[in-house]
């Protein structure tokens, strides 16, 4: 069909419907333009080259040549609270209830790398998430799971090479080797300067520890995502999707720059870079978002890095359900939001996803509702048909639309953080921080006048008791975890940590040393994350942040 | 003229979460209050020596992370003990409603929790002000 006869269709039907406006208005806070047509999308001239198959550049479609009818993505809970007895507990609960990945959330302490007996780690140990000081802990964090065959996801940023260096003594313990370990740390500290908040050191020494990484990793831990870049808490933290996507892709071209001038070769380690992202509420927006990101990746790799391996441009993408849009209000309404979410994170082409729990606006959540949220995934897998076939999406005249509009966007920001000079010179002038925090304010603003409906919160409220059964970590939980500690220190060899320590402090001191080595050493005596973090503390200093509203 | 109210924004702890923070830091200024934020990462002590610095008449305070039975009422006794009897201590985030009840009887005058408005807020401290 010829383009102008589309048109003159359009044209006609456009008549028609400013009629119909006339009488029935339409609602407010709606995409602009109410109906697409081929006109919206591009041509079939461009399809190989925009769109194209699954498995193949710019990889729109997926990264996978058969995608989610080869295997499912992996269902991976991110958990982790209280002890590492209790967290054991609930990994092993969840891979006999059919998880396939673990996913470890750590306690604020253990992210900012703090013991539990330090006075600022007073009430907030074990409370979101588990608490580790030292090799003893992690060894009963995975005790009785097999590290040669589970995977594992690790949130932590700051002090992400001790917990590495952690499970690699741990698995050494086991018997498997680090070349058979796979999983990703997060390891991602440019957005918690930007949006998340577990910083430790200012950003060069903590752009050495991720290249430090990325280069032991590539030659000792090869099957190991060595960073999740991530969007995640960006959009958490107010964002729209596209800036999501774009700031997160801005600290990805600074991660590899930062690689490079260490000397490292783009094939060399891109392929194990990895992403995060968020599964927000609109649906159809979120796929293009999928989609747009993976078509600007491959971009970047290709023609600013002059990547040449297929892997390094593949944008692997991990996605967990939108935590900042679950209500506190009728919490199992929450239950629908994720279904949504998870339809979208599928269609959208995710290799991993944790969904979120229905209470997780009140309190972590209980084992009950971490089922449901497995069991949501496991519906929409086997039961919704949305994985049967690759990409279902593509080829909407909308979501092809607002895939190109969301790239765009991408590049938009792209360059404008490339004309301030990248993404750290961005953070540290806060512009990312108050592009985000204008859409936040915004997004706040829209609810409260009612132009953007939140069910049970603005509209459709109720009468409601309070939740009960909600999972409480007891006080109790910070006193046991230092008696462990005080324990395990006065068993341990303390000259063999001393001289640990002094060997990592040196090491640090030279620029051309790579820590991962000296952190294993440390780690394999017993010596804690806060010893290890306070050398480092003493040598780099601490990231004081600039506050602006 | 009366003197705007002054309002220290404050995250106690180590929880990084400050999108609650500063939307309402924010929608207070807009309210036409003076507004101060800490920024993440502060001890009660520190937020106890800003309140008096900074000589607010308000400090709300955020956590997402359930420190709050140990922070919140940490932050009251100091402000106290300082002899700012007067300053109106409010607190919001991730807090079930069962520990509402302890956080008043320690002193702080009201908890917001997820899905408040802004202009709750606003209402509730320009009614409760001293």
């Amino acid at each position: 069909m010829s383009n102008e006869k589309i048109q003159a269709g359009l044209e006609k039907y456009n008549a028609s419907v400013e009629k119909t406006v006339a009488r029935f208005p339409e609602r407010g806070n709606l995409p602009e333009q109410r109906l697409y047509t081929p006109l919206d999308v591009k041509g079939v001239d461009e399809y190989v080259e925009q769109i194209g198959y699954p498995g193949m550049y710019p990889f729109t479609r997926g990264v996978q040549p058969t995608m989610y009818r080869g295997r499912f993505w992996t269902m991976r809970m991110y958990a982790g609270f209280s002890t590492a007895k209790e967290s054991n507990a609930r990994y092993r609960q969840l891979i006999a209830s059919g998880a396939t990945g673990l996913s470890c959330a750590f306690d604020l302490p253990t992210q900012i790398g703090y013991d539990s007996d330090d006075p600022i780690s007073e009430g907030e140990v074990g409370k979101v998430g588990v608490a580790i000081d030292s090799l003893a802990d992690m060894e009963t964090l995975f005790d009785q799971i097999d590290l040669g065959k589970v995977s594992t996801s690790m949130t932590i940023n700051a002090p992400a090479s001790v917990l590495l260096a952690m499970y690699i003594a741990v698995a050494e313990k086991q018997g498997v080797p680090a070349s058979e370990l796979k999983g990703t740390i997060q390891n991602d500290i440019l957005k918690e300067y930007a949006a998340r908040g577990t910083y430790i050191f200012p950003p060069r020494p903590s752009m050495r520890l991720i290249t430090n990484i990325f280069e032991y990793c590539s030659q000792n831990v090869p099957k190991w995502n060595t960073i999740s870049i991530s969007g995640y808490h960006i959009r958490e933290a107010g964002s729209t999707a596209s800036q999501e996507i774009a700031f997160t892709i801005a600290d990805g071209i600074a991660y590899c720059e930062a690689a490079i001038k260490a000397g490292l070769k783009i094939d060399d380690f891109a392929g194990r870079l990895s992403f995060f992202w968020n599964a927000h509420n609109n649906v159809l927006e979120e796929v293009a978002k999928f989609r747009a990101s993976r078509r600007v990746w491959a971009k970047v790799m290709k023609e600013r890095f002059h990547a040449e391996k297929p892997k390094s441009m593949m944008l692997r993408v991990h996605t967990q359900t939108a935590g900042s849009m679950l209500t506190a209000q009728q919490y199992n309404n929450n239950i629908v939001r994720v279904a949504l979410q998870t339809a979208a994170a599928v269609m959208g082409g995710t290799q991993s996803l944790h969904t979120n729990s229905r209470d997780e606006a009140l309190a972590l959540p209980t084992t009950e509702s971490v089922t449901i949220a497995l069991r949501t995934q496991q519906i929409v897998a086997y039961e919704s048909g949305l994985a049967d076939v690759i990409d279902p999406l593509a080829g909407s005249y909308y979501v092809e639309a607002m895939t190109d509009r969301i790239e765009k966007e991408a590049w938009e920001y792209i360059n404008k953080i490339d004309e301030i000079g990248g993404a750290v010179a961005a953070i540290e002038k806060g512009y990312i921080q108050k592009e985000i925090h204008d859409s936040a304010y915004a997004w706040q603003k829209d609810v409260e006048s009612g132009a953007r409906v939140i069910v049970g919160v603005n509209k459709f409220q109720m009468e409601e008791e309070p939740p009960k059964g909600l999972l409480k970590i007891d006080a109790s939980v910070g006193v046991a975890q230092c008696e462990r500690l005080h324990a395990m220190k006065a068993q341990r060899d303390n000259a063999a940590v001393e001289k640990a320590l002094a060997d990592l402090k040196a090491a640090c001191e030279d620029e051309n040393e790579n820590l991962m080595p000296h952190i294993l050493n440390a780690v394999r005596t017993y010596a804690t994350l806060g010893e290890i973090c306070g050398v480092m503390r003493q040598v780099f200093g601490e990231y004081e942040a600039h506050v602006s509203l | 003229m009366d003197k705007p109210i002054r309002v220290l924004v404050a995250k106690p702890g180590l929880d990084g979460h400050d999108r609650g923070a500063k939307v309402v830091a924010h929608a207070l200024r807009d309210a036409g209050f003076e507004v101060i934020y800490t920024g993440l990462r502060q001890t009660p002590e520190q937020i106890a020596k800003a309140a008096l610095q900074e000589d607010v008449n308000v400090i709300a305070m955020s956590i997402l992370s359930g420190a709050h039975p140990h922070l919140f009422p940490k932050v009251v006794n100091l402000v106290r003990a300082q002899g700012q009897e007067d300053v109106l201590i409010i607190g919001g985030g991730v807090i079930p409603d069962s520990d509402i009840p302890a956080l008043k009887e320690a002193g702080i005058a009201e908890v917001f929790t997820p899905g408040t408005d802004t202009s709750d807020i606003v209402k509730f401290i320009n009614e409760n002000v001293k």
